[in-house]
């Protein structure tokens, strides 16, 4: 076993990356879906959402950015469930080389793709009008916090997909879960325009507390804070908590199922 | 690694297994199974699907823990040392374990930087392998293009990337057309002599026949003969006499009747109305005419032949299930 983990999960990244490039619509939901919701929002709904400030196309990018990466956890949940359910897992395994660095390989591919994910929809934002209004340390400490949030996705993802074991059943429960916990936040609208127990919901929502985070921190409108929770008065600090733990967490119990799944 | 190394690791190489069992839920899948595979030599596992074969191969191959028994590959404890077994053995599943999104160039080059090769090194063994295996002029192709016995031999290529001590070949000619079939044997026979121990399952008596050195025959998970070819043979008897009828309802009463004459019990091919029966030594054809004829059956044909490998197996496995074959 003369591989680094590095080296064996940098073999297994190429090969996920080779993935992308021969089946380009696995990226469909992180691309063209991202772009749609922006649209969306921006010209069909955004006219009917009053936004304090610079206007809503300044504080949608914020919620279309969590969202797609919240949403960006089923790529690997399909692509793992799909290796799972095939043959190749066992190739794998009847080679000299880790279990971690399998998963690690599946990881680097998909930060790639939320990378590209991020600067796409960064791009349509510049298009239809958004800017940051934040200093180069505060703009890197957002780009920071997406792509450690993205990491504790991918994860989640990852964890999903051994779970499952069949990539239909990963779309449904991802759909379910990963829909009303980002639409119930304030992601698109600004959490006072909601009944009073729905701004609970989206006030104790880990959503609204990422998307207040790179509001702020890309200088973008934050509307009021109506239910005082500590969460939400101190969105970035909140922010940083969630993802580390999350991600900390998520890699662990991915690595522990993975564990349990390929011990027969 | 030097040659020198590799030659020396390879003579305490070969397979050993003791009490080896697993079982999944109430069901043993394998027990009892003791093997001793001398490096350099073919054991092939012989039987049914559900005999056991690829439940075995699992264990020897790291991919399945025993719950009971041990085993060494290469001299390796399967259980303790598994990733260091895992670096000596290639291991051709049933099911193809190639990666239908990637080329069969990028598959083995994968595989043989996984083994630790250079990326360089890895190519040049990938193409040689395909090469040797005839798929030089899909290299590009996507392998989910692939037919089924082109996968099988790609997966055959991936086992060999990291030219291992011992191979593990689970049904490898299933799918494959007979001329793949007999170049997969030379190759086989090519890779013994270069000193690779080699265990294959598989389900044509032939194969087992002309490859293997040793053969265990393996039936609801225990082992019902183990030997040389030769050996398997001599067991059960040398010559038999085939026995073909007219019509199904004399199979019983046939049997009946070719019985005093036989060796073991007889066995029969109710579709091609074949009753095959190992006879006692110095039985002459004029002895089972005469048998069939005093009992009034007709017959089509009498046959005198040696005992094959086919006998050996079916009068093994299907001593468990007498009746059921004479009542089909």
């Amino acid at each position: 076993m003369s591989n680094t983990m590095m080296a064996e999960a940098a073999i297994y990244t190429r090969r996920n990356l080779e993935h992308i490039r021969q089946v380009p619509e696995k990226l469909i939901n992180v691309t063209v879906q991202p772009l749609m919701f922006t649209l969306l929002f921006a010209f069909v709904f955004g006219g009917a959402i009053k936004v304090d400030g610079k206007g809503y196309r300044e504080y949608l990018i914020g919620g279309i950015l969590i969202q797609t990466i919240a949403f960006a956890m089923m790529g690997p949940a399909m692509s793992i469930a799909t290796d799972l359910q095939e043959g190749v897992i066992d190739r794998f395994r009847s080679l000299p080389s880790r279990r971690a660095s399998y998963l690690l390989g599946h990881y680097f591919a998909e930060l790639l793709g939320a990378i590209l994910t991020i600067a796409i929809i960064l791009l349509t934002g510049l298009l239809i009008g958004w800017r940051a209004h934040a200093g180069v340390a505060r703009l890197f400490e957002g780009f920071l916090l997406l792509a450690v949030f993205s990491s504790a996705m991918i994860w989640i993802g990852l964890w999903l997909g051994i779970l499952v074991r069949s990539p239909d059943a990963v779309m449904g429960i991802g759909f379910i879960i990963v829909f009303p916990i980002t639409f119930l936040s304030n992601a698109f609208v600004p959490i006072d325009s909601l009944p009073n127990v729905l701004q609970w919901i989206a006030s104790v929502n880990p959503v609204s507390v990422l998307v207040a985070a790179v509001r702020t921190l890309f200088g973008n409108p934050v509307a009021p804070v109506t239910k005082h929770i500590w969460p939400m008065d101190h969105p970035v600090a909140a922010s940083w908590l969630y993802s580390l733990v999350l991600l900390a967490f998520a890699a662990v119990i991915a690595l522990r199922q993975y564990r349990e799944r390929t011990t027969e | 690694m030097s040659e020198t190394t590799g030659q020396l690791s390879r003579r305490d190489g070969g397979v050993t297994a003791t009490g080896l069992g697993k079982r999944f839920g109430d069901l043993w899948a394998l027990r009892h199974l003791h093997l001793r595979v001398e490096p350099g030599t073919v054991l092939g596992l012989l039987g049914h699907n559900g005999a056991g074969k690829t439940t075995a191969i699992r264990i020897l191959t790291t991919l399945s823990q025993p719950t009971e028994g041990t085993a060494s590959v290469a001299g390796l404890d399967v259980v303790g040392q598994a990733a260091a077994v895992r670096s000596r053995i290639g291991v051709a599943a049933q099911q193809a374990t190639v990666d239908g999104l990637m080329s069969a160039r990028l598959n083995l080059e994968i595989i043989g930087r996984l083994h630790g090769m250079s990326k360089a090194n890895a190519r040049h063994k990938g193409d040689d392998l395909l090469e040797r295996l005839d798929l030089t002029d899909f290299a590009s192709a996507l392998v989910k293009t692939y037919s089924g016995g082109m996968r099988r031999r790609l997966d055959l290529a991936a086992s060999l990337m990291g030219n291992p001590e011992v191979l593990f070949l689970d049904e490898p000619t299933t799918g494959l057309d007979p001329r793949s079939r007999g170049d997969l044997w030379q190759m086989l026979t090519d890779l013994v002599r270069d000193g690779t121990t080699i265990i294959l399952t598989t389900q044509y008596l032939e194969e087992a026949d002309r490859m293997a050195d040793d053969i265990v025959v393996l039936d609801h998970g225990q082992t019902v003969a183990h030997g040389t070819p030769a050996e398997l043979k001599a067991q059960i008897g040398d010559d038999r006499f085939d026995v073909k009828l007219t019509s199904a309802d004399q199979l019983g009463p046939a049997v009946g009747a070719l019985t005093p004459l036989a060796d073991s019990p007889p066995t029969i091919d109710p579709e091609l109305l074949v009753i095959t029966v190992p006879v006692k030594s110095a039985t002459r054809a004029i002895d089972v005419v005469r048998a069939l004829d005093d009992a009034d059956i007709e017959a089509l044909d009498v046959t005198r032949r040696e005992a094959t490998l086919d006998d050996v197996f079916l009068t093994l496995t299907s001593t468990n299930r007498p009746t059921e074959e004479v009542a089909a």
